[in-house]
């Protein structure tokens, strides 16, 4: 694996093994298989309503998976209840489409809402810092008294990186982290990514129909097509196979 | 042998529309029997949940504040206007058979016994059930439930808890204040006719009000704001479909609320009645 040579680890730290989700009649996940290399960004691709995001939700057990094993972390997520989830999703970030902000809270509550609940240990100057710190690296260290509402989407999208960042988490999920932006916002948040993984070497899952996002953020692409993984890596080696779907796919959505 | 064939094509018949019948009975029944299912599930939850720790207490105070100061004005007059009318309204009856002296107590027991708490717990399910139903709601399809869950944060402990918590010990208070605030307007109303002094009024209109009274009306207001808080939370914790969701979660919030409310007024008067008359 050519992409992998960019990465030092071969430490897998997400394994997904003949993955199935159903919801009724509608067949999401057909036999998905995929492994998250530790240090690792992967985009998964794919057109909407083909299951990206049922698949990150299954990896946070936010959904069940009808047959098949997740392992995250070297735990098996289905298997897992009460406090043992708990403390596997404190090591796990789900940056949501939506941002997900509280909108009764302002972006320091928001920030401090998953220490204050998660690390009782902490004392108010350390919440404080550590607020701090993450809206430096998001980049919106003024915003910290605004709510929510008062911001851009880019902003929200910023904010809500910087709320899973603050549990330094070892694994990242970003779920369409672009969509609904303008190029240049779209960009930026494509760099966030980046350094993201570089400054807090997280693993990482990006759920995306953007190609753009793809290509810039992630060490290997995933395409998702039929409830199954068509190709799996490097971005040029993916896109020059020669199957019409991926090259449908491609020149529909993306430009050099 | 065609006298065979036709009758057992009229049995495949009758059997295929006993089948569509029956598809079609369960069709309704079903989720009615899921729901109802899934919303036992949720109640016992709330009592598992209630009584473990961590205990939200700063929350648990916030959500009181927020039910007490979104209803108290409109108690305030509700209740008001209510003492003020029943008294006006009940004076030429009682002055027929020259009772008129009767009204502090007839009002007191009207509003102790019934008026105050069923009132306030009117009031409550259209503002703090809706309210409840439409910000949980909202929060469903915004995917902050889901944010608070995949933080390792129990949504149903923070969000769920602490507002049925909140309605239930705020309910009975703003009853008890409701009770006060109509038997204030009915003291204005008496004090205008027969220039009754506050303490005559009181006295006279306590006299007649028993334990049972006061323990019946606190009861049922405790049963009324869980009721509250819990339909609330069920609709707007469940809701679904977007936007259209949060406010059809608001909207069924306060009718089945309501439903409920009345159900349970009078369930509870009426085992009140059989324990007094025992």
């Amino acid at each position: 694996m050519e992409a992998l040579k960019n990465i030092s680890n071969t430490e897998i730290v997400i394994s997904i093994k003949d993955l199935y989700k159903s919801f009724g009649e509608l067949h999401v996940l057909r036999g998905v298989d995929l492994e998250i290399f530790k240090g690792e960004n992967v985009a998964v691709l794919g057109k909407s309503g083909t299951g990206k995001s049922v698949l990150i939700k299954i990896i946070t057990g936010l959904l069940r998976p009808d047959t098949g094993e997740v392992k995250v972390l070297g735990q098996e997520v289905a298997h897992l209840k009460g406090k043992e989830l708990d403390v596997l999703r404190l090591r796990i970030g789900f940056s949501f489409q939506s941002s997900a902000l509280y909108d009764s809270m302002n972006i320091r509550q928001n920030l401090e809402f998953p220490l204050v609940m998660n690390k009782k240990d902490l004392g108010k100057a350390e919440i404080k810092t550590a607020v701090e710190e993450v809206l430096e690296a998001v980049g919106l260290s003024d915003k910290l008294n605004q709510m929510p509402s008062d911001l851009s989407g880019g902003q929200r999208k910023r904010i809500g990186i910087a709320r899973t960042l603050i549990l330094k988490p070892e694994i990242m999920l970003y779920d369409e982290p672009t969509s609904g932006l303008d190029p240049i916002t779209s960009m930026e948040i494509n760099e966030l990514i980046a350094e993201v993984q570089q400054k807090y070497n997280t693993s990482s899952i990006i759920i995306t129909h953007d190609l753009t996002c793809a290509k810039v953020t992630a060490n290997r692409v995933a395409m998702l097509l039929d409830g199954k993984f068509l190709k799996v890596g490097p971005f040029k080696e993916v896109f020059s196979d020669s199957d019409k779907r991926i090259q449908s796919f491609y020149n529909y959505n993306f430009t050099e | 042998m065609d006298f065979f064939i036709l009758n057992t094509f009229n049995k495949l018949r009758l059997a295929d529309s006993i089948q569509r019948k029956k598809y079609v009975i369960s069709k309704g029944i079903d989720p009615f029997f899921s729901n109802v299912f899934r919303a036992y599930k949720f109640v016992v939850l709330y009592f598992k949940e209630v009584f473990k720790a961590p205990f939200h207490f700063r929350e648990v105070i916030n959500q009181c504040f927020e039910v007490g100061l979104r209803s108290l004005s409109l108690i305030t007059l509700t209740g008001f206007v209510t003492g003020i009318v029943f008294t006006k309204q009940s004076r030429p009856s009682l002055e027929v058979f020259g009772a008129s002296s009767w009204l502090p107590s007839l009002i007191s027991i009207a509003l102790v016994r019934a008026l105050g708490s069923l009132v306030t717990a009117l009031i409550c399910a259209g503002k703090v059930g809706s309210s409840i139903g439409a910000e949980l709601g909202s929060m469903r399809v915004t995917e902050q439930i889901d944010a608070m869950e995949v933080s390792a944060i129990n949504p149903f402990k923070y969000l769920v808890v602490t507002r049925v918590t909140a309605t239930t010990l705020t309910v009975p208070i703003l009853s008890l204040y409701c009770g006060f605030v109509g038997l204030l307007g009915s003291y204005l109303n008496v004090h205008t006719h027969e220039d009754t002094s506050f303490v005559a009024f009181f006295e006279n209109g306590f006299e007649t009000i028993t334990f049972l009274d006061v323990f019946t009306s606190v009861f049922k207001s405790i049963v009324f704001g869980f009721t509250i808080g819990i339909i609330g939370c069920y609709k707007g914790f469940n809701a679904t479909q977007g936007t259209r969701g949060v406010g059809r979660a608001a909207n069924e919030a306060v009718v089945l609320s309501m439903f409920f409310v009345f159900v349970e007024e009078i369930v509870i008067v009426q085992v009140s009645n059989w324990i007094r008359n025992y």
